[in-house]
């Protein structure tokens, strides 16, 4: 098991946005999470990457965590693709960069600043930290904003090697990826209705 | 964490990094004092350690929003904060990262500014002495004021009414070992105060800063 | 029956309807007695004439300056430890009153200070720790004022509270050592306490329970309209959501 939520609640800002979530993801398998805009996605992404307290329930994640890979790819425009990716995988412990690199067809570009990458570019490096940060769940908010279409494809293959060395993902994204090991969750379902007189926001409401 | 300072020296000594305005800012700080209380060399003597002490304290100040402000905008924060080291340890680490890149240089120029300034021969040991010592403080409770104001759009200006006093005793201690050791009187005393509030600072503010940053990033 | 049960505010907003009028009642008869009879029937000081009694206004008011922000830090640590809403809307509620508390001693201390050493301000110790007090005020204050989010601001003004403590208690001894540093000898102390005859100690007395039930009236008012405010954004994120 890689990732098991019970009956967890979100809020963003203070205000609820998703109630009762409950799923498991096992080994090897993708869950990608669909729902309009403001529906909660990235809130539910970060609550379960621990950047934020779930307002109720419980979840459950391997010791060594997720990793997260968020609208923004934490890249420093003065550094280098080598330096941005070796950084990462100083911090999280990871040894030869190259294979990443490689992955994510950056190798030519090693050496180019991180300011003269085209958007696409920036969004394959910020994957590649995925790939140097050794966790076995990957939670993706929107991974494929802004990559072509061989980029998509170039994601797709590296996503299917993660999954099948016993990785899981956990991805949230408006386009088909088509793969295999995906099933579907449309947050909708869970999304939080007005709750009754006290239950948010301490006893004010 | 070494490489976490290792990239935080490297983007402040890049372009763009702010490496150097400090240090510009500090001279020039300096030099607007004598235009403003008059060329008289006397005057200038008594006030020069007070003056290179509020210099580099202000200086200090105004590179204070990088340590977070940047790693907050680009998203690497929140990378941080959900990688294997502690963010405690990653505010000590980059508020060392600032201290080496604004207060150390400081300290090193202070001496040739306090020569503009006519400082008396005994106080340039006690005044390099307790930027040295002092200056590390400067970084770490300025980290905690970043880390207070991290999730603002413009937090620098609340950010420095929120650090300033907090810097009143590391001031007070500070300028007043330099202006002791000018008048070769006994420093000892404000160096051991100011010394324990480097210690303590460098001790205790990481982890309240780290607890306001995960506050923020919520 | 615990105390805890105050922090709900539903029953603080209850039990604070009713204690009101009585401390505000109270309050408004201890200060006036206290101020009347400090002002109007106590003698002159023979050495300072009538000068001397601004401090049933002044003493009162330092007293407090330093006591909200005290029962602010205390609201912190509770709110810290025990995520009790009203807490941290107290600690809040009390922060501009401390604000006031402050300026009063402040100014009636110039007021004070200029007859009796011909200034109206001098860097003396006390008088330098609560202009040092203000500016934590002001700075905990603009950090509430800046943060949207109510928990946000509570978890991070809290924070500036207990860290603010220590460098306040800092400042306050390095300003004395910086003061007797600067003019060796130099005492201009406020001090009223030693040599003073219970005439003026008594009035004192009440005119300082007068302050303090100011104090907690003001701070009920102000808390109560926090959480009526809280309750009000609550109900429009309700509204939005339905």
């Amino acid at each position: 098991m890689m990732l098991e939520l019970v009956d967890i609640s979100v809020a963003r800002g203070g205000v609820p946005v998703l109630e009762g979530v409950t799923l498991t993801l096992g080994a090897g398998r993708a869950l990608i999470i669909r729902g309009p805009n403001g529906a909660g996605k990235t809130t539910m992404l970060r609550t379960i990457a621990g950047l934020q307290p779930p307002v109720s329930g419980r979840i459950v994640l391997p010791p060594e965590g997720a990793a997260y890979a968020a609208h923004a790819d934490g890249l420093k425009a003065t550094l280098t693709v080598a330096e941005n990716l070796r950084f990462w995988a100083d911090i999280f412990g990871a040894g030869d960069i190259g294979p990443a690199l490689a992955a994510m067809a950056l190798a030519p570009l090693r050496d180019r600043m991180a300011q003269n990458l085209s958007a696409g570019q920036k969004r394959r490096l910020g994957l590649a930290r995925l790939l140097v940060a050794q966790r076995r769940l990957w939670l993706l908010d929107e991974p494929t904003v802004s990559l072509d279409a061989a980029s998509v494809a170039l994601f797709l293959q590296v996503l299917s090697g993660h999954l099948q060395q016993g990785g899981a993902a956990l991805i949230a994204t408006h386009i088909s990826l088509g793969l295999r090991e995906a099933e579907e969750i449309d947050l909708g379902a869970f999304r939080a209705t007005a709750p009754r007189a006290g239950a948010f926001d301490g006893a004010f409401a | 964490m070494i490489a976490l300072l290792l990239r935080d020296l490297r983007l402040a000594t890049r372009a763009g990094g702010g490496f150097g305005l400090g240090l510009a800012f500090f001279l020039i700080v300096t030099v607007l004092v004598p235009f403003g209380v008059g060329p008289e060399g006397g005057t200038l003597a008594r006030i020069a350690p007070g003056i290179l002490w509020v210099g580099a304290l202000l200086a200090s100040l105004l590179s204070l929003d990088r340590i977070f402000a940047l790693d907050h905008e680009d998203g690497s924060l929140d990378l941080l904060a959900t990688a294997p080291i502690p963010l405690e340890s990653v505010v000590a680490v980059k508020a060392l990262a600032h201290w080496l890149t604004t207060g150390l240089p400081l300290t090193l120029a202070a001496p040739m500014l306090a020569v503009l300034l006519n400082l008396p021969g005994p106080g340039f040991f006690w005044l390099t002495v307790s930027l040295a010592l002092g200056t590390p403080a400067l970084s770490y409770i300025g980290a905690f004021g970043a880390a207070l104001t991290v999730g603002l759009k413009r937090g620098g200006l609340l950010m420095s009414l929120l650090v300033l006093p907090l810097y009143i005793p590391t001031l007070i201690y500070g300028a007043d070992c330099a202006r002791r050791g000018a008048a070769a009187l006994a420093a000892g005393t404000p160096l051991l105060m100011l010394v324990a509030i480097t210690l303590g600072a460098v001790a205790i503010l990481p982890f309240a800063a780290a607890a306001a940053i995960r506050v923020n990033l919520r | 029956m615990s105390i805890w049960e105050y922090a709900n505010p539903r029953k603080f907003m209850q039990t604070s309807a009713w204690a009101l009028p009585w401390v505000a009642g109270l309050a408004v008869v201890t200060l006036l007695t206290g101020l009347v009879w400090g002002f109007f029937f106590t003698v002159d000081d023979y050495r300072q004439g009538a000068t001397v009694k601004i401090l049933f206004v002044h003493v009162p008011a330092a007293l407090m300056a330093v006591n909200s922000w005290l029962m602010m830090l205390v609201c912190s640590l509770i709110w810290l430890i025990r995520r009790h809403h009203v807490s941290a809307l107290a600690a809040k509620a009390a922060a501009p009153v401390g604000v006031t508390m402050t300026l009063i001693a402040l100014f009636t201390g110039a007021i004070w200070g200029q007859p009796m050493w011909g200034t109206w301000w001098a860097w003396d110790p006390r008088l330098t720790s609560f202009l040092i007090l203000f500016l934590f005020y002001l700075g905990y204050i603009a950090l509430w004022e800046a943060i949207e989010d109510p928990d946000t601001a509570a978890d991070l003004t809290s924070v500036l509270c207990l860290v603010g403590s220590i460098f306040a208690l800092l400042s306050r001894y390095a300003v004395n050592f910086w003061n007797q540093g600067l003019h060796q000898g130099a005492s201009l102390s406020l001090a009223p306490g030693e040599r003073m005859a219970m005439a003026f100690k008594l009035p004192l007395y009440v005119a300082m329970a007068g302050f303090v039930l100011l104090f907690v009236t003001l701070v009920l008012i102000r808390t109560r309209t926090e959480i009526r405010a809280r309750r009000l954004r609550a109900l429009e994120a309700r509204g939005r959501m339905a």
